[in-house]
């Protein structure tokens, strides 16, 4: 008996070492590492943006004889996931999607990410400021083909009916229209608060309004937040909070899933607005039964001015997707990401309304009137901000998004996210 | 992981492995067992499987989430900022984590305070003979079939404040829902879900005593029936006592997936709001896939797994103890 156990213990072992030198066998960051065949993975899973680009890759390998693209396009979540554990492996598709801030800052620091300044330096001319989010001590990691900035989708129809002409500019006119809204018996805004991140976007927003750029621009490097601005931020969304603008349940309210989310009140006009990002009209789209969203009723403005904040009143939040080219990648998966930022690729991809495109030759394709505003503000903007939470890393980010939400039940004060953010960003150094 | 973990000391089957061991040590020493190459095959053959799926799915997550917790690791690139215990004063100087703590012992005592009453009356109800019983039982345990995920959503849908069927039901009787929601509300919302919990696993325990009635021999129902007893002092004082053992057993389950709560709070509430109804769970799963702290989750699920695995143990050692000596 002891020494049969002992003999399957042996296998057993011999098998869980098996399994991890099989796990762990590659030492490229790279896929395969053969140099003419590229993994791609995106997000572009439906139609007509998947298509697109299995024609741009096809495009790509009929320019470049020998080489074999092979495209995995998976709903977005998936691709989260499956990057998250690609990473854990170091097993790395050749180019695949950065959201940029301390997220890539944390695969730079791991050796995962191939630094494109040299080989694409064309394109990152190009982009001009839109790159300033995906570069990491002056050296830039990816080429971010979509970037929107964050704003407030309404019900153009329920605005007219509660006698609200011309969209908030200022943090007072903003109060104004959400009384009116309630006089009129609306539901002013939704916001998905269970999902954080939606809630977190208005203290990012009153920040923005409050801090200089230069302070935010440190804040990112140096994770300090001991300038008064960023508890005036707090303050600043404590006031508002005191209107009670918010869909009933909004604690719990998830940001885009079915049709009682922060997003399914907006298309179904439950409500007359929401703060969110330039895939707003998409996500609606995919709510209501008959796939147009709020439609004709969709109008945009940028969040309204604080009055006596020291930050630019014409700076945006945004953010957005790269593409980045894993290290030891082939060179032509380089060759792959330029062209799919050449002028031709991101006029069709605008043409497709998968995105906002960073190429400017493709900024009049944007057919959507709402988008192509958003898009006329993004370009007028001194500068994007990227989503705090991203540009801080998911740490630092999760942890001041928490405390956000907090603020929101009334169980947090201005102080108190400064501090839950700081002492998060003092765990990291 | 944790979770495995666990269901590994409840099926573990303490006395039959201490027999094992006892029957074969001594006679070990004697004369060594002269097993044919055949047989050693065999034995290999039937328990290698298991062994390994054991290994590579149980022991093998357990020992690097112990080996992650002593670790400041983002979930990629080398595990090598060594931290000694940080992980775990973080994690216990935590006001969430204290706080969901705090919710699972909650739902650890509401569930037997409450369920158990609630399972005992209805299972001694649907033990008589009374009309469509079948049905009745059906319903009861139809809750419990539905995977909890889809019953999350479902109650998600119900709870909703203003256009949701609870809210109107509770507006219908003139009584006022919450202005927030039940899900919406820090202070009721923790009530919430477990009122879903009790609706979901309810017929769990239904159908254990059930079990445990049937189990009870006719006769003593009977020599209490010449006795002169009433129905309710047969239940009382022969139903009642003879159920014990299927009462612990179900104790126990019910204290492990109170300790282990997660699916139902996700789908519901996500933890919120304001971290009412944080688990432990919930806890870990934020602190390592939403915000890639993998070091404090580490630390987050042992201390899971210490606080299930001392109670099991306890348990065992206390309650559970009886029946098997009872037994002897």
């Amino acid at each position: 008996m002891p020494r049969s156990t002992r003999a399957a213990g042996l296998a057993a072992l011999c098998a869980v070492t098996l399994m991890t030198a099989a796990c762990g066998g590659d030492d490229s960051a790279s896929g395969d590492g053969d140099a003419n065949t590229i993994t791609w993975w995106h997000n572009s899973n439906n139609e007509p943006g998947k298509g697109y680009y299995e024609q741009v890759a096809k495009d790509f390998e009929a320019d470049h004889p020998g080489v074999d693209v092979q495209i995995s396009a998976m709903a977005h979540e998936d691709m989260v996931d499956k990057l998250e554990a690609a990473f854990q492996s170091g097993d790395v598709p050749d180019i695949y999607m950065e959201r940029g801030g301390g997220e890539l800052a944390d695969h730079v620091e791991a050796g995962l990410v191939r630094d494109l300044s040299e080989d694409a330096s064309a394109e990152i001319d190009k982009l001009g400021g839109s790159v300033a989010g995906w570069q990491v001590d002056g050296q830039t990691y990816a080429l971010p083909f979509s970037l929107g900035v964050v704003g407030f989708w309404y019900n153009t129809d329920l605005f007219k009916e509660a006698g609200i002409t011309e969209p908030p500019q200022t943090m007072a006119e903003l109060q104004d229209a959400v009384g009116r809204l309630k006089e009129a018996g609306i539901t002013p805004i939704s916001v998905g608060a269970g999902d954080k991140w939606p809630a977190a976007h208005y203290w990012y927003q009153t920040a923005l309004r409050s801090c200089p750029q230069a302070v935010l621009e440190d804040a990112v490097t140096s994770l300090d937040f001991s300038d008064d601005c960023f508890v005036e931020a707090g303050t600043v969304l404590e006031d508002f909070l005191a209107t009670e603008p918010f869909n009933p349940g909004f604690l719990t309210t998830p940001a885009q899933e079915g049709a009682t989310s922060a997003s399914g009140l907006l298309a179904t006009e439950k409500v007359a607005m929401e703060l969110q990002g330039h895939w707003e009209p998409g996500v609606m789209q995919g709510l209501t039964d008959d796939g147009k969203g709020l439609g004709e009723k969709t109008g945009w403005f940028p969040f309204p001015a604080v009055d006596g904040g020291e930050g630019d009143p014409t700076a945006q939040l945004g953010g957005g997707d790269a593409w980045a080219v894993a290290e030891g990648a082939p060179d032509a998966a380089v060759d792959l990401v330029t062209y799919l930022l050449s002028d031709e690729v991101q006029t069709g991809f605008a043409e497709n309304d998968m995105g906002l495109p960073t190429n400017p030759a493709a900024g009049d394709a944007v057919k959507d009137p709402a988008l192509a505003q958003l898009l006329e503000v993004r370009d007028a903007s001194p500068y994007v901000q990227l989503y705090f939470d991203t540009a801080f890393g998911t740490s630092v980010g999760g942890a001041m998004n928490d405390e956000i939400a907090l603020l929101f039940a009334g169980e947090a004060s201005p102080d108190d996210v400064v501090a839950a953010t700081q002492q998060a960003a003092d765990q990291e150094s | 992981m944790m979770q495995q973990g666990a269901t590994a000391v409840v099926a573990r089957p303490e006395p039959a492995t201490t027999a094992a061991r006892g029957a074969t040590t001594p006679r070990a020493a004697r004369r060594p067992p002269r097993l044919g190459w055949r047989q050693r095959l065999e034995v290999l053959v039937f328990v290698a499987p298991a062994l390994t799926l054991m290994g590579v799915f149980i022991l093998w997550p357990v020992v690097s989430a112990v080996r992650m917790s002593f670790y400041r690791w983002k979930g990629f690139g080398p595990m090598d900022d060594f931290v000694g215990w940080q992980n775990y004063s973080q994690v216990l100087s935590d006001d969430v984590f204290t706080g969901a703590v705090a919710h699972n012992f909650v739902i650890v005592g509401l569930s037997i305070l409450v369920q158990l009453p609630i399972g005992l009356g209805l299972a001694f109800l649907l033990n008589r003979r009374i009309r469509a019983r079948g049905l009745l039982r059906t319903i009861i345990f139809v809750p419990y079939v539905v995977a909890e995920v889809i019953a999350g959503v479902i109650w998600f849908q119900l709870l909703q404040p203003g256009y949701g069927v609870v809210d109107t039901l509770v507006g219908a009787v003139g009584l006022t829902p919450p202005e927030q929601g039940f899900l919406g509300t820090p202070d009721i919302t923790l009530y919430t879900v477990f009122g879903v919990l009790t609706w979901k696993y309810l017929g769990l325990a239904v159908l254990l005593f059930l079990a445990g009635l049937q189990g009870i021999p006719d006769e003593l129902y009977e020599a209490s029936q010449l006795d002169g007893a009433s129905w309710w002092r047969t239940q009382r004082y022969v139903a009642l006592p003879l159920l014990g053992p299927t009462i612990r057993t179900w104790a126990f389950l019910s204290m492990i997936g109170s300790i282990q709560l997660f699916d139902l709070v996700w789908v519901l509430t996500g933890g919120g709001p304001a971290n009412a109804t944080t688990t432990m769970a919930t806890y870990l799963i934020n602190q390592g896939t939403a915000r890639g702290n993998y070091g404090i989750a580490g630390a987050a699920s042992v201390v899971l797994f210490l606080v299930a695995l001392v109670m099991a143990v306890l348990y065992q050692v206390f309650v559970l103890r009886r029946d098997t000596q009872e037994q002897r």
